[in-house]
């Protein structure tokens, strides 16, 4: 019965030493992948953070209204923010590579979604960086267009511009990393739709004469009236 | 023959038709068949009195008119002409008339103009604008005649326009063209002007006949690199300028054409004006008191008014633009009654600087930066009409000239915000 005893204890023993004997390479290889993945991601985070400084990345976030969004969250700088992401991004790769030479059961599975998901993350960043920009650089075409043009709440109108612009923004990178897209689309179809329905309201009850008048002097070249005739001002000459 | 690709193959033929001029008088229109009859009869007219020995040649160069622009200028290049029995041309007067691609854009029709005369190898090339209705025989006289007999490189014009008149001009384009590049020219937007072969030459040899500068507002570029390269400039008062009745007052497309292409040349020749330069003479010929008094109903109420209200609404736009010192003092004059507003030399001054710096670093769009200027020019505009409303000629002179002194003591004010120690 000892001697069974001390085989079995022997016979265990060989396994967990066989076992950490096949486990210490694997572990030695993860860690060698995890400290080359950081030293690899350390170097990317390095390499995205010199050109966005070079492309003036800070200055155009700020056109977008990204950066003030971050500043407001008490968050690191646009240039910052996008170089950590890299860097953690690229690390956390190389420790998912790490761990599935490990050999657990199930993981591989997990990683394969990670990395499968990554191409759609980035579309997903990439529509929003554009799109807040578009909708930045619309918003204010509006706001000086309105002012310019002496048109009655310039400021309001950019606002609806800019909301309506972020809202399809988001719709779209939400829509990108499948997170709850039919809800944003519904979301953002109902606010849309409201919105049109309530402006079509707005201007065809409030505004009827003024777009009687408008197509009047647009399409029939009616003279002004007589009564305005002798109103006449000099128009400002610029040039 | 640089620029030949750009002009159409019968306008080759008929310009090969024509042979070398000595002088060439360009015609850039579109939609100008109100004016432009009575405009080249008074060049044909000024031709043939001052320059009967010279060979010579009208070009029309047209953007695609639909009002028979083409046809009025062909029929009054043809029509009997009687400057004076005893005025008879020793040799023929050419007139062509060609359409320009991609316009309307009085740069591209300066641009074929420009090829024509380089191919033809003018002497003396003049450009007159298809709406001076006061054109006398006598202004193509004096925009040639430097040229040809005293070697003169660019000639500007001066003209006599009502004291409210030229506004932008007055408030911006003069005393800042003539306080950072220390040339004193009046009209450095010109519509009427005149430039040597050679000038010609190196002005179709840049490379901005692809970009706006080269679509819009080119005459002022134009004037302003002939200033950097230190051109011989001459001025010569031409006589009264009377405001187009077709042209629209659109503040903005003016704003773009002439102060949008002023603060893109700031960048282009830094090195010219950060520099100290020695003062550039431009004197001017036969000059005459150029303010006229007519009156005048503009409304200044209205001008107090957008100026208001575009600095409330555009207040995010001015935060990335202007100092909070300048943006503060001009909230302060936005809640000034009408009667109390007054929108001073030196704040202006500030501010177009300010403007100027944030088009060089591109804060926002800079078409966006130019378009925010407008509200404010406009409450510049009020104080000038305000302050100028009784004023005497003289007065009014004294006024643009205090100005420009402002614009000149505050250059320094320009560098350290362009470098963006402000």
């Amino acid at each position: 019965m000892w001697q069974n005893f001390i085989n079995e204890l022997n016979r265990t023993m060989h396994e967990i030493v066989g076992g950490l004997g096949r486990f210490l390479p694997r572990f030695f290889e993860m860690l060698t992948l995890v400290v080359i993945g950081w030293l690899i991601a350390w170097v990317l985070r390095a390499v995205v953070r010199s050109v966005l400084r070079i492309t003036r990345f800070d200055k155009l976030s700020e056109h977008t209204g990204a950066a003030s969004l971050l500043r407001g969250a008490e968050l690191p700088a646009p240039t910052e923010m996008l170089s950590r992401f890299v860097f953690w991004v690229a690390w956390l790769g190389f420790i998912l590579v790490g761990v599935n030479v490990l050999g657990i059961v199930g993981v591989e599975q997990h990683i394969s979604n990670f990395f499968g998901f990554l191409p759609r993350l980035f579309a997903a960043l990439f529509i929003l960086f554009f799109g807040l920009l578009a909708a930045s650089f619309f918003s204010r075409a509006a706001l000086l267009g309105g002012v310019n043009a002496d048109l009655p709440s310039p400021r309001l109108v950019s606002l609806a511009l800019r909301t309506m612009m972020i809202l399809f923004v988001l719709s779209m990178a939400f829509e990108e990393i499948g997170i709850g897209s039919e809800t944003v689309l519904i979301a953002f179809s109902l606010t849309f739709g409201a919105l049109m329905l309530g402006l079509a309201l707005a201007f065809g009850l409030g505004g009827k004469d003024l777009a009687r008048k408008y197509l009047e002097r647009r399409f029939a070249r009616e003279e002004p009236p007589a009564e305005h005739a002798h109103d006449h001002e000099d128009e400002l000459s610029p040039l | 023959m640089p620029e030949t690709s750009i002009l159409s193959d019968d306008f080759i033929r008929e310009l090969i038709n024509v042979g070398e001029v000595d002088i060439l008088v360009g015609v850039p229109t579109y939609n100008d068949g109100r004016t432009v009859g009575q405009v080249v009869q008074a060049v044909r007219a000024g031709l043939l009195q001052y320059f009967p020995r010279e060979r010579a040649v009208i070009i029309n160069a047209d953007g695609g008119s639909r009002d028979g622009t083409q046809d009025l200028v062909r029929a009054a290049s043809i029509s009997d002409l009687s400057v004076a029995p005893d005025v008879h041309a020793l040799r023929t007067l050419h007139s062509i008339s060609t359409h320009y691609e991609d316009g309307p854009a009085s740069g591209i029709a300066l641009r074929t103009i420009l090829a024509a005369a380089d191919l033809l190898q003018a002497k003396a090339c003049a450009i007159v604008a298809p709406d001076s209705t006061t054109l006398e025989p006598l202004w193509v006289e004096r925009l040639l005649r430097p040229l040809l007999r005293d070697g003169r490189e660019l000639v500007l014009p001066v003209y006599r326009r009502h004291k409210f008149e030229g506004l932008l001009i007055r408030n911006l384009v003069y005393p800042m063209t003539r306080s950072i590049y220390r040339c004193p020219v009046r009209e450095p937007y010109p519509a009427d002007f005149a430039f040597s072969g050679a000038l010609g030459s190196r002005f179709l040899a840049q490379d901005i006949w692809t970009q706006e500068q080269g679509r819009h507002g080119t005459e002022l570029w134009l004037a302003v690199s002939a200033i950097v390269e230190r051109s011989k400039i001459l001025q010569c008062f031409l006589g009264a300028k009377t405001r187009s009745e077709t042209a629209p007052a659109d503040l903005v497309k003016a704003m773009r054409e002439s102060a949008g292409v002023l603060f893109g040349s700031l960048e282009t020749n830094f090195a010219a004006w950060s520099s100290p330069r020695e003062p550039l003479e431009a004197p001017c010929m036969a000059c005459e008191p150029t303010v006229s008094l007519e009156h005048s109903r503009l409304n200044r109420k209205r001008l107090h008014q957008m100026f208001a209200f575009g600095v409330t609404e555009l207040e995010p736009v001015f935060l990335s633009i202007l100092s909070q010192p300048t943006f503060d003092e001009l909230k302060r004059l936005a809640k000034l009654p009408e009667e109390k507003f007054e929108y001073k030399e030196d704040l202006w001054v500030r501010t177009v600087y300010e403007f100027a710096s944030a088009y060089h670093q591109a804060v926002i769009g800079r078409d966006h930066i130019v378009q925010a200027l407008v509200p404010l020019f406009r409450g510049r505009a009020h104080t000038f009409l305000t302050e100028n409303r009784d004023a005497s000629a003289d007065e009014v002179e004294a006024n643009i000239e205090s100005l420009c002194k402002t614009f000149e003591r505050d250059r320094p004010y320009l560098l350290e915000s362009w470098q963006g120690r402000k």
